[in-house]
């Protein structure tokens, strides 16, 4: 959908407090509302029934906070994005702020195609920070990870070893947390699922009190390289003159 | 008060949906809480999803919230999940907005808009930690109101409610407010209640002796000479006045009727015999055209949301209603995709040449509300829509585009014949006939629902079908229906059966409903948490009949349970009309035709309040047609039909 004449924006934003309950399709409802409110001339899909063409990367469980969201947009005539964060997050409801725009290249990847690794803060409830350690320890000597789970409606038993880039405890206790690196590729490993092997590995149950994850960071690998969606990818600087492209709106 | 978010915030983590019990919708306020100020707690007993769309609901909650005397949160019942969890813990129900216990609150008050979410009420006052039943509630308890269209049968909740508003509530909240207010938080409850009493349009059921002879009721009267025997409906004269909501919430979990949402008139007098909606809410009182427009334009700008619905019970008879919506689709040429919607009670060219304008793009389907199957039972419930006019209709939806087109129809209507409900599938057959003709995707879907008979309405005095026999109806219409390219769905007998108990229940069907909700009956709206053995059983341990209830007919000199309730409607206009009714005549709309006193306007120094003294253009069901033909089947649509 992209590349061809349009003008590609990428924009990070923050999805916190409250608003962390609110699903990832109600947040790409909020996102169109937005784009409305502040008249961004965003570029239709053609067809039946146009839809701004509007792409987000990968989904953010509901119940996770996240510092590092990104999303895709494609407008029908250049502005400056210096301006959208600001603009954008007013319209938006409170807890979703958007931090940096930045203009495309034309034919940039997609965001759920681009990004490799995805970075989180996790907040383990009810595991004492001494047992957190060991399961931490035992964990990254383990060869598999296996955690049975439910994927499309159906019980499977899935491996979040191989998916396991980086893990650590952070901070002291009581407020130790954990940093996790969480690759996106093959089988990609979801936190909680990373939790709970951490659970069976100290031998405990999930208890009453809630898990909080925060997601840090997304990254782009790129020969050897890591890059942020918003760095990775810019235009070029005055690539802008190649005109509004004629689009269909809607009638 | 603290608020109980971080009690609450852990659980949602657990439930379905939860940012249902978030807030943060826009155009949501977070109130001080005053203690110098009345605070209200409205409270919509169905899921979010359900309730957060009521406009009812919005209006009042920001014109409490504009005066500086009170102020307004908003819960909804939360559904089974939560609802769990919370009693696990023994946390209450709670507000959106600030978290605050219901029980904070000075007034927690329904919206009553279907009578199978009676147990919810019940649920969510208990959940409230608030004593189920009026009587037992201690004098620093919350004040349980309830208004909406249920209110006007108020004796199947009166154990319940403390105070029930009749009618529109923009101006009642206000007076409420002030008699809380000058009461004082050292009040005896039941001093408070006298004083809400004197309120026009507030009906305080404890103040009122129910009499009963054998299973009827023979009288109910007030137990103080203050109190008055008979409450009068609330009717704001003028909706220009009232230009709510001002700022639409816009949900951040999408809801039904998801779109900015503007009341273009409020009332109606199609005179559709079965409605009771279009009886109570009379007279018609259209918004000024400009504040229309204004209202939308606004309210897109502000909403970010790309459809806008004009809404009342029939917004095809808005006065002008064609140039409203020719400047609403002008106004957006350029600037994206707005979509406009309209119900409409009309069938006719001009409903579809509207329909046309509005839905460009679209094309999807459009649906019609012949509501009976032949001429003659359509003169009987005064939807006065020829057969000409339906397939003109149809046929110009099909060869404009439209590939499938609904057809809402009524079972268990009184006089009623089989051949009256075989009627239906000949018109869908028909229907699909004619839409063939312009495209072989033509479908036709026929939605049939079984009818309720409702208090304040002609057909109040009519004994129900039971659920075996509007079963049978449905599949009389399955069975005449079957390969013929129309799909026909129904709604379950049984739920109406149990509609029908609440419906013109009288007081004691509070004991039965109050058995329904203790027996896990909540959500009975909902087809997988309804089961009509619970309501038999709640009947029989009552010692109630349910056919005395739901199938009996009434007789003329027979004490209706809400007779001391009004509409502003002269019994003597009800009966009339149900006598026309039996005789197969209809009515005509008093809006463009002479007054027939109904008893709203002459009683209560009220006018309609219309843009236009005449009849739509294009004419129109009711408005002067001739009402003695309209049954005659078109042949020759048939023999085109049959041709192909």
């Amino acid at each position: 959908m992209r590349g061809d004449a349009g003008h590609p924006i990428r924009l990070g934003f923050s999805k916190q407090g409250k608003v962390r309950f609110v699903s990832h399709r109600d947040v790409a409802r909020a996102v169109e509302r937005a784009i409305r409110i502040e008249a961004l001339p965003v570029a239709f899909t053609q067809g039946f029934s146009p839809r701004p063409k509007v792409s987000f990367g990968l989904a953010l469980a509901v119940g996770y906070e996240s510092r590092a969201e990104y999303l895709d947009l494609e407008l029908r005539d250049p502005i400056d994005p210096a301006g959208l964060p600001e603009a954008l997050s007013a319209a938006l409801p409170d807890g979703l702020d958007v931090t940096g725009a930045a203009a495309l290249a034309p034919r940039a990847p997609a965001l759920q195609e681009a990004v490799t690794t995805v970075g989180y803060e996790v907040r383990v409830a009810d595991l004492a920070p001494a047992a957190l350690t060991d399961a931490v320890r035992l964990a990254l000597a383990a060869e598999t990870l296996p955690v049975p789970t439910t994927r499309k409606g159906r019980d499977v038993v899935v491996d979040v070893r191989p998916g396991l880039e980086h893990l650590e405890v952070a901070g002291e206790a009581p407020a130790a947390s954990l940093a996790v690196e969480l690759s996106t590729r093959s089988r990609a490993a979801r936190p909680a699922e990373l939790l709970t092997a951490l659970r069976v590995l100290a031998g405990v149950d999930a208890g009453d009190g809630e898990d909080r994850v925060l997601r840090t960071h997304q990254w782009i690998e790129r020969d050897g390289a890591r890059l942020e969606p918003l760095e990775a990818d810019r235009a070029p600087l005055a690539s802008a003159e190649a005109g509004p492209r004629a689009l269909e709106a809607c009638a | 008060m603290t608020t109980l978010w971080p009690r609450i915030e852990p659980l949602l983590a657990r439930v379905e949906k939860p940012a249902r019990y978030i807030g943060m919708e826009s155009g949501s306020v977070t109130p001080e809480h005053r203690t110098d100020q009345v605070s209200w707690l409205l409270v919509y007993p169905d899921t979010y999803e359900i309730g957060l769309p009521n406009q009812g609901l919005q209006i009042l909650y920001e014109i409490i919230n504009e005066r500086p005397d009170a102020c307004a949160e908003r819960a909804y019942a939360p559904w089974v999940d939560l609802e769990a969890e919370l009693r696990a813990r023994g946390l209450p129900l709670f507000s959106l907005e600030t978290h605050r216990p219901a029980s904070a609150f000075d007034i927690v008050a329904f919206n009553l808009s279907a009578e199978l979410i009676y147990t919810n009420v019940l649920n969510c006052i208990d959940l409230a930690g608030i004593p189920v039943r009026a009587e037992h509630r201690s004098d620093d308890a919350p004040l349980v109101l309830a208004g909406g269209h249920c209110a006007y049968n108020p004796e199947p909740l009166a154990d319940f409610v403390d105070a029930f508003v009749i009618g529109d509530g923009e101006e009642a909240v206000g007076e409420i407010t002030a008699v809380v207010s000058a009461a004082g938080r050292d009040r005896r409850r039941t001093d408070l209640l006298r004083d809400l009493a004197t309120i026009p349009g507030v009906y305080v059921p404890s103040l009122y002796e129910v009499h009963y002879d054998g299973p009827a009721v023979a009288a109910v009267e007030p137990r103080y000479p203050d109190v008055p025997s008979r409450v009068e409906k609330r009717t704001i004269a003028d909706l220009a006045d009232w230009p709510y909501p001002k700022h639409q919430l816009i949900p951040l979990v999408e809801v039904v009727h998801d779109r900015l949402n503007v009341e273009v008139f409020r009332g109606c007098t199609r005179g559709c015999r079965f409605c009771q909606a279009g009886m109570i809410t009379r007279p018609v009182r259209e918004r000024p055209a400009d504040q229309v427009r204004s209202m939308v334009r606004d309210g897109l700008r502000r909403s970010g949301y790309d459809e806008v619905a004009l809404t009342s019970l029939s917004s095809a008879d808005f006065s002008g209603i064609d140039g409203v919506v020719a400047d609403l689709v002008g106004d957006q040429e350029g600037t994206g995709c707005v979509s406009l919607s309209l119900p409409s009670l009309r069938v006719d060219a001009f409903t579809v040449g509207l329909a046309s304008e509005i839905q460009r793009v679209r094309r999807t389907g459009l649906t019609f509300a012949p509501e009976a199957g032949t001429w003659r039972l359509r003169s009987v419930i005064n939807k006065l829509i020829t057969e000409d006019d339906l397939y003109a209709s149809v046929d110009a939806a099909y060869s404009q585009g439209w590939r499938r087109v609904k057809l809402y129809f009524m079972v268990g209507l009184p006089t009623e014949m089989d051949d009256d409900t075989l009627g239906i599938a000949e018109l869908a057959r028909n229907v699909v006939a004619i839409g063939r003709r312009s495209t072989r995707a033509a479908t036709a879907t026929i939605s049939v629902g079984g009818f309720v008979p409702k208090p304040h309405t002609p057909f109040q005095w009519f004994g129900q079908n039971d659920a075996p026999e509007l079963g049978r109806k449905v599949g009389l219409l399955r069975d005449a229906l079957r390969r013929s390219g129309a799909q026909v769905r129904w709604h379950d007998p049984a739920a109406t059966f149990a509609e029908g108990i609440a419906s013109r229940g009288d007081r004691r069907i509070g004991r039965v409903i109050e058995r329904v909700w203790r027996a896990g009956g909540t959500f009975q709206e909902w087809s997988e948490r309804f089961d009509l053995d619970r309501w038999v059983d709640a009947m029989g341990a009552e010692g109630l009949d349910p056919h005395w209830y739901v199938t009996r007919h009434r007789h003329r000199d027979e004490v209706l349970p809400w007779a001391h309730i009004s509409a502003g409607l002269h019994e003597d206009f009800l009966w009339d009309d149900w006598q026309s009714a039996l005789a197969e005549h209809g009515l005509p709309d008093c809006r463009w035709t002479p007054c027939y006193d109904c008893g709203v306007c002459t009683d209560h120094a009220l006018e309609h309040v219309v843009g236009s003294p005449v009849p739509p253009a294009g004419g129109s069901q009711g408005t002067g047609q001739d009402l003695s033909r309209g049954g005659a089947v078109p042949v020759r649509f048939l023999e085109v039909a049959r041709a192909r």
